[in-house]
């Protein structure tokens, strides 16, 4: 059972990540790439990691997508659609793939790690919500503030860029 | 030209909105509660309760031809109605009174006489118009049917919301 | 005991969206008609059966032989998609929602995560696209304006609804929903404290920003369920009916009953999270007996049309936002007080050491 909805969100995962490269309309690649992150979040969960698969859900597919659909939906798409494929292009981006699919395969096949069966993770006691905040807090507090300080600058400078602007006009 | 409409300065009570949010859901509320225990009487049930006893005489409602005591039809096929109509409802197709017949001197009637009563304003003008008094506004108002078809009062539907009109109706005059 | 808890799953999914959430919808829209007259001086809807009970039969035979009218244009693939991604969302999200204890020893609530209030927000945000890819979908101006409005309407209170909640998982500790009404058994509902040991003054303190979360909560709640007086992306004089200008029949009425099962999802959170769920002072939970059990079922179901009576008894009441107001209301407003609440609670817990 668990094996079958592995494959199936994999699948899907897999799927729907080539149709976000692959279609040529802008919000279907869009549509296409939450459908991936919830498949993603599938996997997480199956793995007992509520926690990271729902916040896959709520930041990626809720909330960044939607912003990304909203700009994508004010672009003029029949402009995207006329656009003629660079050949040459494409070639050498799959032959660079391609190279790097086989770099990643051969180093798995030498990794002694990769073929071993590991036991079956140890049900935990304690929520894993828990366990991130406890994590977060002590083990790596300063980068999580630090991290915090970054997103606030971060945030402060886009107020300011939007705000020059405005003052120009 | 824009005029700039002056807004006016709110105080923090008016500001916060929430005084006037509560205020407003306790009017809504007395309505609800008045609705419910019976309180407030606004509307009729209509097809049970009905105001036909309450229209005005100046009420006007479908058009209608109307014979006389003697069972002949008034109209005589002049077409001033047609003519005046402003929606164009009216539809006559004349025919003409032999000259053998005792009423030769009338010289028309009307052969079919149409009012499309999907184009029909009820605007009286037809009443109005009439130089013979055949055709008047009733107060009829309940004009239905499944097709357009059915929409069109012919000539024996006309008559038959029309009816009878005794006496010498005096339509100058201001009760009518 | 696997086949046993996926039979009781199916049958309390069965049970739960066919026999409650799907009448209750359609119900919903008969009682708005209904409150909304009553409000405006006039009996509405009394006609079908017995005061009207069966007009939302009539409703959906209507809607269902009208004709299903694509326009020419339109976008089709995601132009079907679009309603059905409107009305899926709310119904997922009451997978986590606990609707009663127990009946027959089986717990009523069909999947108790230890997540449940993110997996609300979570499916709970996924609902805009619905409403967005319909606006697009259509090639037209009005919704695809009603599509732009909803989305940022339905991001930017997204946050005040995700900071109005926490002050309750500061208390509780968990995020799993049984927790959450467990937690309002022993020690009162949120909002009420004279629920439970009325004499402990430090809960009397508490239910200060336990109000202010309830008040953030609601009004971001009003604004993703696209109520009045936030009912922007759908305004019927500014928008002629927002997203949903294009569609038609079956189609239109997804889009309209999805908006009404988020408004049910939204007040059965409500009342988990703020009203104590399916307890009320007395009544004992379903290991006492499966009368009980109803008992507690119809208790929830009972203060979740209590909120839904206040949701239109709102709409009918104020007018609607500009939307400058709205996003200053939004950003400016309720985020703000929606922080600062978090630390006033942070703030009465280290003082008190609760």
């Amino acid at each position: 059972m668990q094996l079958f909805l592995f494959w199936c969100a994999a699948l899907l995962m897999l799927v729907f990540g080539v149709a976000v490269i692959l279609n040529r309309n802008p919000v279907a690649s869009a549509l296409s790439l939450v459908v991936s992150f919830l498949g993603l979040a599938t996997l997480f969960m199956m793995l007992d990691a509520y926690f990271i698969g729902i916040i896959q859900v709520l930041v990626y597919a809720g909330a960044v997508m939607v912003l990304f659909l909203f700009i994508i939906m004010l672009l003029d798409l029949r402009a995207e659609n006329l656009r003629k494929i660079n050949w040459p292009a494409t070639a050498g981006g799959a032959v660079v793939a391609f190279v790097f699919l086989i770099q990643v395969l051969s180093v798995i096949g030498r990794l002694t790690d990769a073929k071993k069966t590991f036991p079956p993770l140890a049900r935990s006691t304690i929520d894993d919500v828990r366990n991130v905040g406890v994590t977060l807090f002590t083990n790596f507090n300063f980068p999580f503030q630090v991290i915090g300080v970054l997103v606030l600058v971060a945030t402060i400078g886009v107020v300011v860029l939007s705000k020059r602007e405005l003052a120009n006009k | 030209m824009a005029i700039p409409a002056s807004r006016p300065n709110l105080n923090w009570r008016e500001r916060a909105f929430l005084p006037a949010i509560v205020s407003g859901l306790f009017i809504t509320w007395r309505h609800f509660v008045r609705y419910i225990f019976g309180r407030t009487k606004v509307t009729i049930q209509y097809p049970e309760q009905t105001r036909d006893a309450d229209l005005p005489d100046y009420y006007r409602g479908t058009p209608a031809l109307v014979k006389d005591e003697q069972g002949r039809i008034r109209c005589v096929a002049c077409q001033l109605c047609e003519f005046i109509c402003p929606p164009r409802a009216i539809k006559i197709l004349p025919g003409e009174i032999p000259t053998d017949d005792r009423f030769a001197k009338v010289e028309k009637y009307p052969e079919e006489f149409d009012i499309d009563m999907i184009r029909c304003i009820y605007c009286g003008m037809c009443e109005e118009v009439c130089p013979e008094q055949a055709i008047f506004l009733r107060k009829d108002y309940v004009v239905t049917g499944f097709t357009r078809e059915e929409m069109v009062h012919r000539k024996d539907k006309l008559l038959e919301i029309g009816g009878v009109m005794h006496g010498v109706v005096l339509k100058w005059n201001d009760k009518k | 005991m696997y086949s046993w808890l996926i039979l009781s799953s199916l049958a309390k999914i069965v049970g739960i969206l066919f026999v409650v959430i799907l009448p209750m919808v359609s119900y919903t829209v008969y009682a708005e008609r209904r409150v909304s007259a009553f409000i405006q001086d006039r009996p509405g809807p009394n006609r079908v059966g017995p005061a009207g009970l069966l007009q939302p039969i009539a409703d959906v035979v209507k809607l269902l032989i009208k004709e299903d009218f694509t326009p020419a244009g339109v976008n089709t693939f995601y132009y079907w998609l679009a309603p059905c991604l409107a009305m899926m969302p709310s119904i997922i999200t009451i997978a986590v929602v606990p609707f009663g204890s127990t009946l027959f020893d089986v717990p009523m609530v069909i999947a108790d995560v230890n997540i449940g209030i993110l997996w609300v927000f979570a499916i709970g945000s996924l609902g805009v696209y619905g409403i967005v890819i319909g606006g697009w979908a259509s090639n037209s101006k009005y919704p695809f304006l009603g599509g732009v409005r909803s989305s940022s309407q339905m991001i930017s209170y997204e946050l005040s609804l995700g900071l109005a909640v926490i002050p309750i998982f500061m208390l509780v500790g968990k995020l799993r929903l049984t927790d959450v009404v467990r937690y309002q058994i022993d020690h009162g509902w949120f909002i009420a404290p004279f629920i439970g040991d009325w004499a402990n003054p430090v809960k009397w303190l508490l239910a200060i920003p336990m109000l202010i979360s309830f008040f953030v909560f609601m009004v971001a709640m009003f604004a993703e369920t696209n109520r009045l007086p936030f009912d922007l992306p759908e305004a019927e004089q500014e928008l002629a009916g927002g997203y949903h200008t294009e569609y038609s029949s079956m189609k239109f009425a997804l889009f309209f009953l999805g908006e009404y099962t988020a408004m049910i999802a939204g007040s059965a959170v409500m009342v988990t999270l703020f009203l104590g769920g399916w307890h009320f002072p007395g009544i004992p939970d379903g290991s006492h007996g499966w009368i009980f059990g109803l008992t507690n079922i119809v208790v929830f179901f009972a203060k979740v049309t209590a909120l839904l009576f206040f949701f239109i008894w709102v709409r009918w009441t104020l007018p609607r936002f500009r939307y400058d107001q709205l996003m200053r209301l939004g950003w400016l407003f309720f985020f703000e007080l929606a922080l600062v609440n978090i630390f006033l609670v942070a703030g009465i817990l280290a003082c008190f050491h609760v």
